[in-house]
């Protein structure tokens, strides 16, 4: 497997990136505050309003180093990217199995077998844990619930019926969430899962990292070659990366939900990092989004064995991984896509 | 005289694939069809380029002898594109045959375990053969590592596998294949290792392992207790 580089992640909105001849430079109030060889980097993530200069544009596309302009909200406004990796016999053969139905359910059960998998991991992992400091047996029942789910969905016949599927689990499993989370129940607690926008401090969290989740995974797919717009499970919606939600679905539960706990029951992030608007929903502080990004950061660089690969691998490679199997089995290497399983 | 003209320009392939051919078919077709990772390409490409190694040799000039670099070159029988390193043309006295050609290939390593650099070579030979009218018997590589001048002879055996390579290499091309890994010697030190994984020679069957293995654990947590 390839080297894990570093994605730098830029929070300061009045910052301007600009290039010095192979290296990246910082700015603020046209003083240097940073500066990096190009070729350490991965990628580079801004939130809120950034500037960059247009030499810093040209490098990264030239040097394949992704660039994501994201606005404070963590959505996505534009990213730059150099010439179309890969190859067209690819990307047909995406498009080709995208119209199929067949192809779609396939796939879209693969990816939906890793989350749900990887949702009772969570679980079990919780129960063996903490299971002195918990309503046990409703955690168990849910688990025992989502064992029974990846069977139906390794025999689900279309996509309605994956979709369905799925829609029970993610209630179930967030059900039993706020069970989950063991200090600061004052200020963090879940009901439900809320989208648009997160109602509470729980939901905000999962949402900052599904945001920078998404990121890597269509970065993922653009490095090898496929079109993160088009998926199996997730409907071609214009601007919606579908691909980039099929392939992240497998990493929701293991990279997102954990972290987002840890955190929570380590008291590394608290109530007071999040303001609530007046509309009801709930973002990241600032300042709190810089502890978060370099717990997510922390995180890529532990090392994992892959449960296909049989190799070890940084976290922060899975989705690279997963998106080199998955090309690997569309152009024919493999009979069947393998979903990252965590056990 | 034969006629050439079976390959048309939309056809043609790069020539210097046919050593990455010769190497590993997977190796060519990850690059040529699949087009991975052009910094791959890239460090592929590299490594010959830096094999480039001017030579004191080079820069000597003799009587009556022409030396051109990167000669572009064609071949339509093989269906092969290309460029010539260094070739040598040789106004012949000792005979009424004005013209001998000498085509040099410059390696800063040592000779290859396998035929990689000589069907390159016979290759390089056959388009200028095509392109001139003319029949050359055999060419060189020169070794930076070894300070060696290594002759080869394009004999039946030689061309009759390069010609056997091309056929292959459009045959793949053309209908889009990529072969499966095989997982060898061949491994270390190939740059494109790490897009082929050669892990995957031996797990091409995921569904009866892996996913059956995945539904089975579920069922019995699901059935058990």
């Amino acid at each position: 497997m390839r080297k894990l580089l570093n994605v730098l992640y830029v929070t300061t909105p009045d910052a301007f990136l600009a290039k010095d001849g192979e290296n990246l430079v910082v700015r603020l109030q046209d003083k240097e505050v940073f500066r990096t060889p190009i070729h350490y980097l991965e990628g580079i993530v801004t939130f809120g309003y950034m500037g960059s200069s247009p030499a810093l544009l040209g490098l990264c596309a030239e040097r394949g180093v992704s660039l994501t302009f994201l606005n404070e909200h963590g959505k996505f406004l534009a990213s730059v990217s150099g010439p179309v990796k890969g190859n067209v016999l690819l990307r047909r053969k995406q498009y080709r199995m995208a119209d199929s139905a067949g192809d779609c359910t396939k796939l879209a059960a693969r990816f939906i077998m890793g989350k749900i998998a990887n949702s009772r991991t969570v679980l079990r992992r919780f129960i063996s844990d903490h299971g002195d400091k918990c309503n046990l047996s409703r955690i168990e029942r849910i688990s025992k619930g989502l064992a029974k789910n990846i069977v139906k969905v390794s025999n689900a016949t279309s996509l309605e019926e994956i979709r369905g599927i799925e829609g029970e689990t993610a209630r179930d499993y967030f059900s039993v969430f706020d069970d989950m989370i063991l200090n600061q129940k004052e200020s963090f607690f879940m009901k439900e899962r809320s989208r648009r926008p997160p109602m509470d401090k729980v939901n905000a969290l999962l949402s900052f990292f599904y945001t920078l989740l998404v990121n890597e995974n269509r970065s993922a797919l653009e490095a090898v070659g496929l079109d993160p717009y088009v998926g199996f499970l997730h409907r071609d919606r214009p601007g919606r990366p579908g691909l980039a939600l099929d392939l992240m679905e497998e990493f929701r539960p293991y990279l997102a939900d954990r972290l987002a706990l840890n955190l929570i029951n380590r008291r590394q992030i608290t109530g007071e990092d999040f303001v609530k608007k007046e509309s009801g929903g709930v973002i990241l502080k600032e300042e709190a989004r810089k502890t978060v990004l370099e717990a997510w950061q922390k995180r890529k660089r532990d090392e994992l064995t892959h449960p296909y690969l049989n190799e070890k691998i940084p976290v922060g490679l899975l989705p690279y991984a997963q998106a080199l199997l998955l090309s690997r089995y569309l152009r024919g290497d493999l009979d069947d896509y393998p979903p990252f399983v965590w056990k | 005289m034969m006629n050439y003209d079976t390959y048309d320009d939309d056809s043609l392939l790069m020539l210097s694939g046919i050593q990455h051919f010769a190497f590993c078919e997977r190796q060519w077709a990850l690059i040529h069809i699949e087009n991975l990772w052009e910094e791959n390409i890239r460090t592929v490409e590299g490594k010959q380029l830096h094999d480039r190694v001017d030579d004191p040799y080079f820069t000597e000039t003799r009587n009556s002898v022409k030396v051109e670099r990167s000669v572009p070159l064609v071949s339509r029988s093989l269906g092969l594109y290309g460029v010539a390193d260094v070739i040598e043309y040789y106004q012949d006295s000792g005979s009424d045959d004005s013209l001998k050609i000498i085509i040099i290939e410059y390696k800063r390593g040592k000779p290859k375990p396998d035929d990689r650099d000589e069907v390159q070579l016979c290759a390089q030979a056959i388009c200028l053969e095509e392109m001139l009218g003319l029949k050359i018997d055999y060419g060189y590589f020169f070794y930076g590592e070894t300070r060696h001048r290594y002759r080869v002879d394009f004999n039946e055996v030689l061309r009759a596998r390069v010609k056997q390579l091309a056929t292959r290499m459009h045959n793949l091309y053309e209908r889009g294949v990529t072969p499966p890994a095989v997982k060898d010697k061949r491994c270390k030190g190939c740059s494109m290792v790490d897009l082929c994984i050669p892990a995957l020679a031996k797990k091409r069957n995921v569904a009866d392992n892996y996913l059956k293995r995945l539904v089975k654990e579920a069922e019995e947590e699901s059935a058990g207790e």
